[in-house]
């Protein structure tokens, strides 16, 4: 998938799941690998379980436009609620969607109706599943690390950037002082630090989370003919 | 007037064509407001007055931190927007450099004073930064309000970007004090899209800074105890008949228009021209101002990528309109894509009319109430107007 010149993706979850997060150092991976990413985080009242919709726009070229991500050809689904509550600001989730796009829902059942799967059978669509949740508790002992399981699943299954690359960003967002995080984000840093006794333990694990997503996207092949790719944890 | 003491400032001062094409650059990532503010810093500005009525930018907040840091003598905190607009006026017959900006609901309310700044002859910038004026509410950037400010007689530049709002907004300042134009010049950008967000802007040096105002050289004579304001009141067209008013008023008007397209060399001589053109030979042109040129930016690159013959105007300048400069390059133009950030479409307005064959404009794609521009809407145009199959769903 690596020659695509230009991803334009939508993740929808709920706060406190590192939706923003996941922007931010999506965007910093891709300006560390040389590309070009913007970014826009979409969100009302700031506290946990209340929708949260970010748009990155990754691209090996200049990008312009502005704004919010309304035909996406990558939706990242953080919290089976999304689907299954309509918690989104974009209802259903796939509005807007182009054709051959991947879907990466975070879920340890099927969530998807038959309604849902018919839609994105006719649009080509590839939806990989899998337990984000369970896998960020299994190798970095917190679901906080989720977000790092969401993330790692895109780009190994894209290849947009190297495990370096992303190692620099989630180093860059953890322990340097540059990024300014609002309230809610920042007491839930605080939070992720105590569980570790050293920043660096906490990179680590989420480097290991990383790697992890990235063995299980290279042994998938998602070129098939199949709707639903559900991956193991 | 402040009794706390400001730093006192040595810089350079320099002329706005050294400033602008030859001094040297360093780039930096910041907000549309923060770019406007850093143009005010290196504008030598006298005076910085405002009120910002909420949803406003951050560009007065901004701008009196730089008021703080001494790049500014003086900041007057206006009781509300239409005292502020008429605090300009005021300020601006002392013979001052005067900066303000405003966003959607404060400009309509202060739209009483801006209309007579012309008219008054009133060097002053203002900064625009658009959002929904109308109900229900809404903060976003929808930039219907620039309608209203088309009538004006104020010179108007609406800008892409961030880098665009950083040189536009200093180029302003020398527009707006030539002898032979000296009116207001608006300064408009789209609310969020450009004042909340980051982008690359390219800025020289801030121990530079534009040379200052000299009210000496200035047509308007500045009030002080020479010129006394009873001495220019006593001529008040008012006071005389009914029908030395009409024509004073008439004669006005017209030198107040001719001085708003005499400011057209001046666009020219500091923004390289009112309109950005790319791939002149097309059979159809995108044409857009504002945020709305940064779609379709993305547009005519997709189109360039699909082989398809697909131009580009940008429009820079609002007021004077660029009639002459958009005629010459559409003359062979098929249809003209008008992407816009409003419900009237103001500039498909405009441009209709200043062509000879105004069915060849495509309303559209508009956006209203500040909602993203998706460029898909703009791509679905270009393939309706080139008739080409498409299987876009929108």
């Amino acid at each position: 998938m690596a020659e695509k010149k230009r991803y334009n993706m939508r993740i929808s979850g709920l706060g406190g799941q590192g939706v923003v997060t996941t922007a931010h150092i999506l965007g910093s991976c891709l300006d560390n690998a040389g590309k070009y990413a913007s970014l826009v985080p979409f969100f009302g009242s700031e506290k946990r379980m209340a929708p949260v919709e970010a748009y990155v726009r990754a691209s090996t070229h200049p990008i312009y436009e502005v704004g919010e991500v309304i035909y996406p050809d990558i939706i990242m689904i953080y919290h089976g609620q999304v689907v299954t509550h309509g918690k989104s600001y974009t209802m259903p989730f796939y509005t807007g969607l182009k054709p051959n796009a991947l879907i990466i829902i975070n879920t340890d059942k099927d969530v998807l109706s038959e309604e849902d799967c018919k839609v994105l059978s006719d649009l080509k669509a590839t939806v990989v599943q899998f337990d984000a949740t369970e896998l960020a508790l299994k190798i970095a002992g917190t679901e906080l690390a989720t977000n790092m399981a969401m993330m790692g699943m895109l780009l190994g299954l894209t290849e947009l950037v190297t495990t370096e690359h992303i190692e620099k960003a989630v180093r860059e967002r953890f322990l340097g002082n540059s990024f300014v995080a609002s309230g809610g984000t920042a007491a839930l840093d605080s939070a992720i630090e105590k569980k570790f006794k050293k920043k660096e333990q906490l990179l680590a694990a989420n480097m290991e989370v990383i790697n992890k997503t990235f063995e299980m996207a290279d042994s998938v092949d998602i070129t098939g003919d199949e709707l639903i790719v559900r991956l193991k944890v | 007037m402040s009794p706390n003491k400001r730093p006192v400032l040595n810089k350079k001062e320099v002329e706005m064509n050294y400033l602008l094409k030859e001094a040297p650059r360093e780039q930096h990532f910041i907000t549309g407001a923060q770019a406007m503010s850093e143009a005010v810093k290196r504008a030598n500005v006298d005076m910085a007055i405002a009120y910002p009525i909420t949803p406003q930018s951050e560009v007065m907040h901004l701008v009196g931190d730089v008021f703080a840091q001494g790049h500014i003598k003086e900041y007057y905190r206006a009781e509300e927007e239409l005292g502020t607009m008429s605090a300009i006026a005021g300020a601006a017959r002392a013979g001052i450099r005067l900066f303000t900006a405003t966003s959607g609901p404060g400009l309509i309310r202060g739209l009483e004073a801006i209309v007579s700044w012309p008219g008054h002859r009133v060097p002053a910038v203002l900064g625009i930064l658009t959002r929904v004026i109308n109900a229900p509410l809404s903060i976003q950037p929808d930039n219907l309000e620039m309608a209203y400010m088309l009538y004006s007689g104020a010179v108007m530049l609406h800008a892409e970007n961030q880098q665009d709002t950083f040189d536009f907004t200093l180029a302003a300042f020398a527009i707006t004090e030539k002898v032979d134009v000296y009116i207001p010049v608006a300064v408009a950008t789209e609310g969020f899209f450009v004042t909340h967000a980051k982008g690359y802007v390219d800025m020289m040096s801030e121990d530079l800074v534009y040379k200052p105002f000299d009210p000496v050289a200035a047509p308007v004579p500045a009030m002080d105890n020479e010129t006394p304001p009873a001495r220019i009141q006593r001529d008040a067209p008012v006071q005389k008949s009914n029908f030395m008013s009409y024509l004073i008023h008439s004669v006005w008007q017209q030198e107040i228009w001719d001085s708003n397209s005499r400011a057209m060399k001046y666009i020219y001589e500091y923004l390289g021209g009112p309109i950005e053109v790319q791939n002149p030979e097309s059979d159809i042109f995108v044409v857009a101002s504002g945020c709305a040129a940064a779609q379709a930016r993305e547009a005519h690159r997709y189109a360039q990528e699909e082989g398809l013959s697909v131009g580009l105007i940008k429009v820079k300048a609002i007021r004077p309109f660029p009639k002459k400069e958009i005629n010459e390059v559409v003359k062979n133009a098929k249809a003209l894509i008008v992407p816009e950030h409003n419900i009237v479409g103001w500039l498909s307005t405009e441009i209709k009319a200043c062509i000879p064959n105004g069915g060849i404009v495509v309303d559209g794609p508009r956006v209203y109430g500040g909602m993203t521009l998706p460029v898909e809407l703009i791509m679905y145009e270009i393939y309706e107007a080139l008739g080409i199959e498409h299987n876009m769903k929108l």
